[in-house]
Order: structure tokens, then sequence, then C-alpha cells
């Protein structure tokens, strides 16, 4: 199963209010997934400054001083926000290749979850209702913002199978559904020299839309060739620096809900995940078709990492 | 009308308190408030009993139904009236994926567009959509009938059996065995009858008829065994 939620505000006064939007949105989508649950927060950022959001499984050791000790070796100024087994670290610049090969030599079990100028990507094991205490989601801004609930099928119940997973700069992925060529497709992007972590086959349809975009192609270009590549079922929500995109495979057995009101465009794995926010009665409700990519976006001229 | 409302009481005592309605009930109208996308509601009916839903439902509402009338005045979720027996279903918006699978018989009205997989192995039931409906619909559908008053998605009634499909809009693609078939006067009968039973204003004329080749292996005889 899985369940998966995303929300776009259109309203910028409904931003303060996104985490605890996308919090119930995540909690009613319980019992499609409570192994484990992660979300994805486009929040505040530094314009060219650079986010880098760590896990620990020994917050207590591996984040003391952290800040000072990568501001000392990387030159550049560091703010550090901890919450819970998480700590966002905020750059004001430099190439995140320099940034991990500081972090992993600082703290070798620290692990990133995510990078960007204002994405931020939380996920543990547990129930969603207690992942989300613990990262105190509910009080969290942003602009938007994707989440998932996790009932494991492919691999093991553990924090870096669950999603969202970062997929490049300021992008994020999460997935409904189950990839069955994933092993073979591990080996082919490991010997193209991609960076893939784990068994799970989520991580494996993240690291190809890297690769694809790593070759050029932009993200609805990356969606629509995983419609040949992947072998599989999925919903893949995905996130972007400016909004979200939607894709279905082409037999769409994988549930997936949309709603469009002027306030907000959201997603839901299931119409229970929507009926909660405001004005959901007057919303356009509607299925998006198998086989074909949607992006809603804030940016009126989307970048080329990120247009269909 | 005995009003029923879904988040106070309960799935459990819905359905538990309309199961325990005699054929002989005095209280034939219920009426559903705040389904909030909830799954199974009404589920397993078996009484003449009008039942309307105040919203939108999830997973397999009506799932199972006999003798019931159900409305519900929203959108459906994957599996409505999946497995009817008799009775009627009628949902004022869309359909999620799989409406009316399997179903025996009954009538499912859908006034909206319904997803992927509409009636696959359907077994008997009249299925009417006024919208348009998905890909792989009718797949293997085996006895009923399937009107479609808009388009219908790809691979149409593959490995069909014996339903009859009538599709008024364009047909993206036909499933393995199906094709188009002569539209003859008995067919437009009960084409008319089923568009008035559906409540829709559609023309019989402006139907199509598909429905099975019979080449597929199974209706060889020499391959039965």
């Amino acid at each position: 199963m899985c369940g998966i939620v995303g929300l776009f505000l259109k309203d910028k006064s409904l931003e303060p209010k996104l985490g605890d939007m996308l919090t119930d949105m995540l909690i009613t989508m319980t019992d499609r997934g409570p192994d484990s649950a992660g979300i994805a927060l486009y929040g505040a950022g530094e314009q060219g400054g650079m986010k880098v959001t760590a896990q620990s499984n020994d917050p207590g050791a591996d984040f003391a001083g952290l800040d000072t000790a990568l501001a000392e070796r990387l030159g550049t100024s560091v703010s550090m926000t901890v919450r819970d087994t998480h700590a966002v670290l905020q750059m004001g610049g430099g190439q995140f290749d320099a940034i991990r090969a500081a972090l992993s030599d600082l703290r070798p079990s620290v692990r990133i979850m995510s990078r960007g100028e204002t994405l931020e990507i939380y996920k543990e094991v547990g129930l969603p209702k207690d992942v989300a205490a613990r990262f105190d989601l509910r009080g969290m801004s942003g602009t938007h913002g994707i989440g998932h609930t996790r009932m494991a099928t492919e691999s093991a119940v553990t924090t870096m199978g669950a999603h969202p997973f970062n997929t490049g700069t300021d992008q994020c992925l999460v997935h409904n559904g189950s990839l069955s060529n994933h092993a073979s497709l591990r080996r082919k992007l490991r010997r193209q020299g991609v960076h893939v972590e784990t068994e799970n086959d989520t991580e494996v349809g993240a690291a190809y839309l890297t690769w694809r975009m790593m070759q050029g192609a932009t993200l609805g270009e990356a969606l629509q060739s995983s419609l040949e590549d992947l072998d599989g079922f999925f919903t893949f929500v995905v996130g972007t620096k400016d909004g979200f995109g939607v894709v279905r495979d082409p037999i769409a057995c994988k549930p997936a809900v949309m709603a469009e009101t002027d306030r907000y465009v959201a997603f839901g794995s299931e119409y229970r995940a929507l009926v909660d926010l405001p004005g959901i009665e007057q919303a356009k409700v509607w299925e998006p078709e198998p086989a074909t990519v949607y992006f809603w976006s804030h940016n009126a001229a989307p970048t080329m990492h990120e247009a269909a | 009308m005995q009003t029923f409302d879904l988040e106070a009481q309960g799935l459990r005592a819905l359905n538990a308190t309309l199961h325990a309605q005699a054929s002989d009930t005095n209280q034939t109208a219920w009426e559903v408030v705040n389904p909030r996308g909830s799954h199974a509601i009404a589920v397993g009916l078996d009484a003449p009993i009008e039942v309307t839903v105040k919203g939108s439902t999830g997973y397999y509402c009506g799932g199972m139904n006999k003798q019931a009338t159900i409305n519900v005045h929203g959108s459906v979720g994957p599996g409505v009236a999946e497995n009817m027996v008799s009775g009627t279903v009628v949902i004022e918006g869309d359909a999620s994926q799989y409406a009316g699978a399997t179903a025996h018989g009954g009538t499912l009205i859908i006034k909206g567009n319904a997803s992927s997989r509409c009636g696959i192995s359907m077994k008997g039931v009249d299925i009417i959509v006024h919208g348009n409906i998905g890909h792989m619909s009718a797949f293997m559908a085996q006895s009923g009938n399937l009107v479609v008053c808009g388009d219908a998605g790809d691979a149409l009634g593959d490995s069909l059996y014996e339903a009859r499909l009538f599709v008024r809009g364009s047909v993206k693609s036909l499933g393995a065995d199906c094709i188009e078939k002569e539209m003859r006067p008995e067919h437009l009968e009960i084409l008319r009858d089923l568009l008035e039973r559906g409540g829709c204003d559609a023309k019989a004329e402006e139907f199509k008829r598909y429905g099975s080749a019979r080449q597929l292996y199974n209706f060889n005889i020499d391959n039965a065994y």
C-alpha cells in the first residue's frame, strides 16, 4: 500500500498552516502505511544559500558542535536547527560535494536527507502521528510540501527506507507501489557512478531520475522516460523548488485523487486525506490520468530543471 | 427519514443498523451524513431500503448490494457496487477504478466519469455511465450491459465474453477479441430501456455496439477438457 499526500499553496495566507494541514493529511493516511512516515517541506531559505538536512541515530553526540566544526572546515557561516534525529544546517553557500565530504569526515554516521535552498526532509520509522510529533511538523510553515506513510513491501523498515527521497537540489520523490526491476536498474546506475545507498526500490526510482537529469533531461522528461524504464506499479509525487508533479504508471492501479481550489492544489492517495482542507466541498476533485505527467508551479516560467 | 451521522456513530454501527432492516421494514429511507471519504459504506445490504449518502466515499461503497437503492451525492472511491447482486446504486459524481467489478445483477448509474477497469469481470450487472470510462474497462466481462455516453479509454472489452458494450463517443482502442458489432433493432430496444433507467438524454441511435469476436482460446471447443 503506502499513502501519499501533497499540498501546494496558492494562497500565501495559508503558508503558516502548511505543516499543520499536511500533518492532518499524513495522519489520515496511517492505515495505508503505519511503518514509517516522512515529509518534505519547502519553507524559508537564503537566496543562493545551501540547506542540508542531516540525520543521526545518536543526535546528542553527532550534532554537538557540528555547526562550528563545519563552519571551520568550509570557511563559511553555518547555522544549525536540531529537530529530534534531524538537523538542518544552513550554509551561506558552498558546493554540496564539499559539504558532503566535510560531513562524512567530521561525523561518519550522519546521513544526508536532503539538500537545497528551501527543501527540508524529515523521515523516521514509526506511526505517522509519532513521527510528526517528534519533528513538530505541525509548527512548520512553507509554500508546498509532500508526505508519505509507508507500508514496506520491497525492503526493510528503516529510516533510510522511508520516503521522501532526495533526487537532486531542492527535489524529492515519494512513491506508492513497487518496482520490480530495481535490482538490475540499481546495478546499472551504480556502474554509471550514481550513489544508491539501500536495497529499497524507491531509492532506485529516485536515483534513476537523478541520473536522467545529470544527463541533461528536465524533471518532466525524466518522469516521462520513467514510464518506459521502470517496471512495476507506481504513483509518484515529486517535489520541486517551485511546486510539485504527479505521474502514475500506465496500469494506474495505485490510487490518486487531486483537488484544486483558488487557494491550493492537493494530492491524496484517497479522498479521505483531503476532507479537512478549506473549501473542499467546492473544490474541483479528479483522478490524474495514467501515464501522464502533471506539474503545478509557483514559477510562471519554470527553470529547465523542472519544466515538463 | 432516518439520519445517521457516520462521524459520530461509526461505520460498524451504520452497516449493522442497515443490515438489521427486514424486508418489510417501515424505515425505508436512510440518510448518511459526514461520510468523509470513508470505506465500505452501506456494504452488504439486503432489504428494499433507500440509502442516500451526503458526500463522497472511499473504497467499496455499496459492495455486495441486494435489493437496496443507494444514492451517493458525491464521488466514490475504488470498487463501488463491487459484486452487487440486485438493487440500484446511483453516483452523482465520479467513480474511481473498478466500478461495478464482478457484479452479478442490479443497476449501477454513474453520472460523472468512471476511471479504469469499469465493469471488470461483470457478470450480469447493467452499468450506465453518463461521462467517460478509463482503460481496461469491461475486461473479461461475462454478462450484462455497459453503456457509456462519453468516451472509452484503451483496451475496451479485452478478453470479453457475452457482455454487451454500448459507447456513444470514441473508443481509444479495443482490447483483444473485442470488436464493433452491428446494432440491430433488439439491441436498440435494450439500449433505450437502459438509457431511460439511467436518466440519460442520449439517443440509442448515437451509440455503437461492441462485443466478443469469440476467437480466443476458450471459445474453441477443441480446447475444452
